[in-house]
């Protein structure tokens, strides 16, 4: 958050700069089994933001130190192309796509059934192709498509979304410019079945009531976005999802 | 079981349909595989294009940006191109900073895109010894089928000609040009299954090949590129008729190209 900026006011007569309401998620679209190659894939388009998601595994777990006797690790990795911002952003990982996937990677082993491959590793590799905004929600949310895809056992799929503030009023899932400007910005993802968090995190400024708020309208975004995930599935699959 | 190993039970019958001029997929041995190309698709992006080649997908964004000159050519905008194998392409990519491989690929795409005038860097400055545009080509790849080049070559391409030049972004002038195009390069690399030749070898067949060998050439059929790959050998001969072949088999590339570029 850049603190907040008072100058721009972004809500006008109950709609959003762009013509949401406060509540209002962007458009998601979702599209399982999209790459060859990959054992498991998904395709996302939420807002502008475009991320696609491929799973591999189980497969043997490199580098073998973070092999686990007695269940496999998720090692999920989320980067950003070049050409997915406005300035150029320069090729490779850097601290900012190491903590996103630290904390996605620990997000899904909630989910994954890793007890029953012992020692071994399943990868899940996001590109955010075009961001604005909300992409590690998004990539986290196409990656539970693209594990469910790869017949990875699981014990549910993990939707993702958040929630913020923007001229002293909670809305749900920012773009670009309310992130950029905005007062807070709240990312969620829970395991729908159970109601658990597995994924929270804050930056900026919200009153306890407006924390609550939030949190309740991040969780409802979840499971809005949880029966297009499923939807996405049904799709691939057939089936009353 | 990996697909490395699949591929390799497989060389046997590879190689025997590769000697009667057969292929696993029904291809004849200079044939390409279908080919698809959408434009535009990145925002963010000055020129954007998802290329497919059979199973191989290539997504490739430009970006231009200004920058500073080299001292040795103060009237000329540059170029940068970079390939990155996204580990979601294949099982056998991994995490970390470009390889020897991922680098042999931008630069062949490069050599290609660069050495047929395709972009004409004198109109890339804006003011001599000062400020140019930059041309940033950064491709990556979602989905490895085999035959990385010819896609990246195409899909580098698509996107140069699908792009603008920024100028109102960056208080340059007061339009959006798009940027002026000289040639089009297309590649065409071959591989070598036993003692035969193939053109746009798939997944499979480059995971038994001995040899590879990429040729670029302009629309007038001028050779402007070349990259002979792993440690197998051509003959002379076979080089020749390897270039013989390149340029009357990108016919089909070219088409789409220019369709999608039109």
């Amino acid at each position: 958050m850049a603190g907040g900026n008072s100058d721009i006011e972004f809500i006008k007569k109950g709609k959003r700069l762009d013509g949401r309401k406060p509540d209002e998620l962007r458009e998601v679209r979702i599209e399982a089994g999209v790459l060859n190659r990959a054992d498991g894939s998904c395709y996302l388009e939420w807002g502008n933001n475009k991320v696609y998601a491929g799973v591999f595994g189980p497969i043997e777990c490199h580098p073998r130190h973070k092999q686990q006797q007695d269940r496999a690790i998720v090692q999920a990795r989320y980067t950003m192309a070049p050409f997915s911002v406005n300035d150029r952003k320069r090729p490779g990982y850097d601290r900012r796509s190491s903590e996103i996937s630290y904390i996605l990677s620990q997000a899904l082993e909630r989910v994954v059934m890793v007890e029953q491959f012992p020692r071994a590793a399943i990868r899940v590799d996001m590109q955010v192709i075009e961001a604005h905004a909300g992409t590690r929600c998004a990539a986290l949310t196409a990656a539970s498509v693209a594990l469910a895809d790869a017949g990875i056992p699981m014990t549910d799929i993990i939707p993702s979304c958040a929630a913020g503030k923007v001229s002293d009023t909670v809305v749900l899932d920012l773009n670009k410019e309310e992130d950029n400007y905005g007062q807070a910005d709240l990312p969620l993802a829970i395991v729908p079945s159970t109601g658990e968090v597995v994924l929270l995190q804050l930056d900026g400024h919200l009153t306890p009531e407006e924390f609550e708020q939030a949190l309740d309208m991040a969780y409802k975004g979840c499971m809005d976005l949880y029966e297009i995930q499923r939807a996405a599935l049904a799709n691939r699959y057939g089936g009353g999802a | 079981m990996s697909s490395a190993t699949v591929a390799n039970l497989m060389r046997g019958h590879i190689e025997k349909l590769a000697a009667q001029g057969k292929r696993t997929d029904g291809r004849s041995a200079n044939e390409f595989r279908g080919v698809s190309i959408e434009t535009g698709l990145i925002g963010t992006a000055e020129g954007s294009a998802r290329v497919s080649l059979g199973d191989t997908t290539v997504m490739c964004g430009v970006k231009l940006l200004v920058g500073t000159p080299y001292p040795d050519s103060p009237g000329r905008g540059s170029m940068t191109t970079t390939a990155e194998l996204a580990c979601l392409a294949s099982e056998q990519f991994e995490p970390g900073p470009p390889r020897e491989p991922a680098i042999e690929l931008a630069r062949v795409v490069d050599r290609g895109i660069r050495e047929s005038q395709m972009i004409d860097f004198e109109g890339l400055c804006i003011e001599h010894g000062e400020k140019v545009w930059i041309v940033f080509i950064d491709m990556h790849i979602l989905d490895h089928g085999g035959n990385l080049f010819d896609c990246c070559t195409l899909a580098a391409a698509s996107a140069l000609g699908n792009a603008k030049i920024p100028n109102v972004q960056h208080g340059i002038a007061d339009k959006d040009v798009d940027l002026s195009i000289g040639c089009w390069p297309i590649s065409c690399t071959f591989a070598k299954l036993g003692e035969a030749i193939v053109l746009d070898p798939n997944h499979d067949e480059e995971t038994v090949m001995s040899a590879r060998l990429t040729v670029a050439h302009d629309e007038n059929g001028n050779l402007r590129a070349m990259q002979k790959g792993y440690s197998g050998a051509f003959t002379p001969d076979e080089i020749k008729a390897s270039v013989k072949t390149a340029r009357t088999a990108d016919k089909a590339l070219r088409k789409a190209l220019k369709e999608a570029t039109k």
